[in-house]
């Protein structure tokens, strides 16, 4: 029984360690598909992090912790939005200097807070469901933001496949020119869609700061916003697959911290950067129809948008 | 329709001023009810700006507009159709990876479900004899299929008046009658129709009235059926429509270029796969290959010009070698040019000079010694080119893409003509190019094949093909028909040629 409750620990602790990225991910695929590239996610998460983190400590509250975080991570979305969509400055240059902007700011807005202990969010157990063996402990006994990160998902693959809304914004990331002569608000879209990718990134900075690891360490975000942006784009845009990398990468997470544990004469850092390369590898090999890539990936990527009037 | 009736659509005084030129300047229109309306004017006559401006895309400077005799404004392309005015755009605006319904869907503002919507697009589509699957992806859809999809998108909407920008440049000759059956229903049925064309054949045959504009300027209203082609143009040109002189061409001449079962698989997944192309071209002849765009001219350009090596070297042969491998320089150093169909981007790098500009395939003209450009070479290679076919522009350092597009193409032409190529490949040369220089194209094409190069066109303007070639042949499905003599076939044996209707294989040199 040993080797089930092992297992049981791994899958669980695979769906904490994957729930940053489903976030930041599934925020910058909604971005995407409007057809902006956002690189500043490394960048949101930390201030989103960082905000929601102070606010707890402050607060004692960590959902009004949360909020600020959503909030953080949406402003500082809005600064990228201002500069590429109605300033029309380049979009990768503007995303990386968003990134290297939030990792300053939030190492300077945490600089008194590193090592304060807080209260993280407990684990709540969904009645019935919870006791199902071996899928209600892994799937049902997790914290609000896993549960939260469930709804997520499935409101935005309804929300892109099945509504009027989703439509319009995957016409507007496919092709700019044709959605804005028929008559629907490129900008204004866009808009929406980069914030809502920004609220995501700092919800998936408060994930990690308020819940995986409940303190505030500098740049603690290790790269997981960069990781994000790779499953959107090797995931070939599609909502189900961000899922599955996510959790692969959470999985190989948890997984080498057992075999670190087990105490294989390996590096830890060679170790470390296993999930990593297994994400994308994987990614990669089950993305590469050159055709299906066509249909889902946004056309109008990147391309800033000059409406003429 | 002689008594006066309130006029369904008024514009007076329009303008609207792009840096640089006067796009529309003081233009005035009415289109009455039910009257099938002539838009005519050479490209860049301010035809596509003023139906934007009616339609809320783009903003007059000045000047207002009228519905039904109430003075209205549009801001934006919804509060058109809210007013009834639906467009169907020149360029198609449609979503490549999204289904016909799904299209359709967006350019609607009411809600609905998308159940719904595709039961109302097949009964449209049969009403008006436009047949059309709406589950269908738009990116399978042939070019007809696709326009037929932005004519229904209006039509859900039962407009009172509808604006068709260049409708038939894209159809062939049997689809653009059927295309007419269809206004003329419309028309019949009392909606508007604001139809842009510079195509005076048309315009005799479809439309009850027209407003001629010239440089921005409207210059003449007429009733087309009482014009002759000629007075049209002179109205739409400002001049006698110019002619070609060319020396008629007896006999065979030797093979120097052919391509033989030529089969090829597009790198692009929307694209068309070549299949058994087979076509010879001989000394100082013309061939034309018509078609509707989207049926394998862009891969088949890539394969002639080396973009995309072919399977088998000897599927391209040019004087008995086999060429298929070589890549674009190799290819151009045995003596073959090519004018691809992107002005901008592929056959000129648009911000950089003219005379870089002719460097870039003049390099095998001793413009480069020992890796370094000759600049002195180089200046006066472009500035012969602007001399010899009358290019307009100011210098040879202005940007490319600062020339209009009739200039642009005239260098570009004239820079391959200026390597006395053995063979030319020319894509789509006259694309959105203005009489003037259309005909100054032709001209210089006919004066290289009397000097003896072989030529390949590529082009979907059916007129120019049969005025200035020998032989034509059709590509339709990546396929390629029979070639024929110009003199013994017809528009409406290509035609049907257009829409696959041929014999494969293709193996037949007519003489």
């Amino acid at each position: 029984m040993d080797g089930i409750d092992t297992a049981v620990a791994i899958a669980a602790g695979t769906m904490r360690a994957g729930t940053p990225l489903v976030l930041a991910a599934l925020g910058e695929l909604i971005t995407e598909k409007s057809g902006v590239l956002n690189l500043g996610i490394e960048g949101m998460m930390l201030v989103g992090a960082v905000s929601g983190f102070i606010v707890t400590v402050l607060t004692g509250s960590v959902y009004l912790g949360v909020c600020a975080a959503i909030i953080a991570g949406m402003l500082m979305s809005l600064i990228f939005g201002v500069l590429t969509l109605s300033m029309m400055t380049n979009q990768v240059a503007s995303g990386l200097a968003l990134t290297i902007f939030g990792v300053g700011l939030s190492a300077f807005m945490g600089i008194n807070y590193v090592g304060t202990p807080i209260a993280g969010l407990k684990p709540i157990a969904i009645p019935v469901l919870s006791d199902v063996p071996v899928i209600g402990p892994v799937l049902f006994n997790q914290d609000l933001l896993v549960y939260a990160s469930y709804l997520l998902f499935f409101a935005i693959a309804w929300f892109l496949y099945r509504t009027r809304w989703g439509l319009i914004l995957r016409a507007v990331g496919e092709t700019h020119d044709a959605a804005h002569a028929i008559g629907h608000p490129v900008i204004l879209i866009r808009y929406l869609a980069v914030m809502f990718g920004g609220a995501m990134a700092g919800l998936s900075g408060a994930y990690l700061s308020l819940v995986y690891t409940p303190q505030w360490a500098e740049n603690m975000s290790a790269g997981r916003g960069w990781i994000a942006l790779a499953l959107v784009v090797f995931a070939t845009w599609r909502p189900g697959r961000v899922l599955l990398g996510a959790y692969l990468f959470g999985g190989i997470t948890i997984l080498s911290l057992h075999v670190q544990a087990l105490g294989y004469n390996v590096s830890s850092h060679l170790i470390a950067t296993l999930p990593y390369l297994a994400t994308i590898v994987v990614l990669v090999i089950i993305s590469r129809d050159i055709t299906k890539i066509k249909l889902n990936a946004p056309a109008s990527l990147g391309r800033p948008f000059h409406p003429t009037l | 329709m002689a008594d006066r009736q309130t006029p369904q659509l008024e514009l007076s005084g329009i303008t609207k001023a792009y840096p640089g030129t006067l796009a529309n300047d003081n233009v005035d229109l009415t289109v009455l009810p039910g009257e099938i309306h002539a838009l005519l004017g050479e490209n860049g006559a301010g035809k596509s700006t003023l139906v934007k401006i009616i339609y809320g895309v783009v903003k007059a400077d000045a000047g207002e507009m009228r519905w039904l005799g109430d003075r209205v404004t549009v801001n934006n392309p919804s509060e058109a159709r809210a007013l009834g005015i639906g467009m169907v755009f020149q360029h198609f605006n449609l979503f490549e990876t999204l289904t016909v319904a799904e299209n359709i869907s967006l350019g609607l503002d009411e809600p609905h479900d998308i159940k719904t919507l595709s039961g109302e697009i097949i009964t449209i589509s049969e009403r008006y004899g436009l047949p059309l699957n709406p589950a269908r992806h738009v990116h399978a859809l042939s070019v007809a299929e696709r326009q037929r999809v932005e004519i229904i998108r209006c039509l859900v909407q039962n407009p009172k008046l509808l604006i068709m920008d260049e409708p038939t440049s894209v159809l062939t000759p049997q689809e653009v009658d059927s295309l007419f059956g269809t206004l003329r229903q419309l028309s019949k049925e009392g909606c508007s129709i604001l139809y842009i064309s510079h195509k005076l054949d048309e315009i005799q045959s479809l439309c009850d009235a027209a407003t001629v504009l010239r440089m921005g300027k409207v210059t003449a209203r007429c009733t087309p059926a009482r014009e002759t082609p000629r007075s049209l143009a002179e109205m739409m040109i400002g001049s006698a429509l110019p002619t070609c002189k060319r020396a008629s061409r007896a006999g065979k001449s030797e093979t120097v270029f052919s391509l033989n079962g030529l089969s090829m698989v597009s790198s692009d997944p929307h694209g068309t796969d070549l299949k058994d192309i087979t076509l010879e071209l001989g000394r100082g002849e013309i061939v034309a290959i018509a078609g509707v765009t989207g049926n394998g001219q862009k891969e088949f350009l890539c394969a002639l010009n080396g973009e995309q090596a072919t399977a088998d070297a000897r599927m391209i042969e040019m004087l008995g070698e086999p060429i298929g491998k070589l890549g674009p320089k190799d290819r151009r150093m045995r003596g073959m040019a090519f004018v691809p169909e992107e002005r901008l981007g592929r056959g000129a790098v648009p911000e950089m000079s003219l005379a870089m500009n002719a460097l870039l395939t003049g390099y095998l003209r001793n413009l480069v010694r020992r890796g370094f450009t000759r600049t002195g070479h180089i200046r006066s290679f472009a500035r012969d080119i602007r001399e010899a076919f009358k290019v307009k522009a100011p210098d040879i350092d202005v940007e490319a893409k600062s020339l209009s597009g009739g200039n642009l193409q005239k260098f570009i032409i004239g820079r391959e003509i200026m390597l006395d190529p053995k063979v030319l490949v020319l894509g789509f040369p006259t694309w959105g190019v203005d009489v003037g220089a259309a005909a100054a194209i032709h001209q210089a094409i006919i004066d290289l094949a009397a000097r003896g190069t072989a030529i390949l066109i590529v082009s979907e303007d059916l007129d120019e093909l049969f005025e200035i070639c020998d032989r034509i042949a059709v590509i339709a499905e990546g396929r390629l028909s029979p070639s024929k003599s110009t003199r013994t076939t017809n528009i409406e044996e290509v035609g049907m040629w257009m829409s696959g209707a041929f014999e494969t294989g293709g193996h037949a040199h007519a003489s």
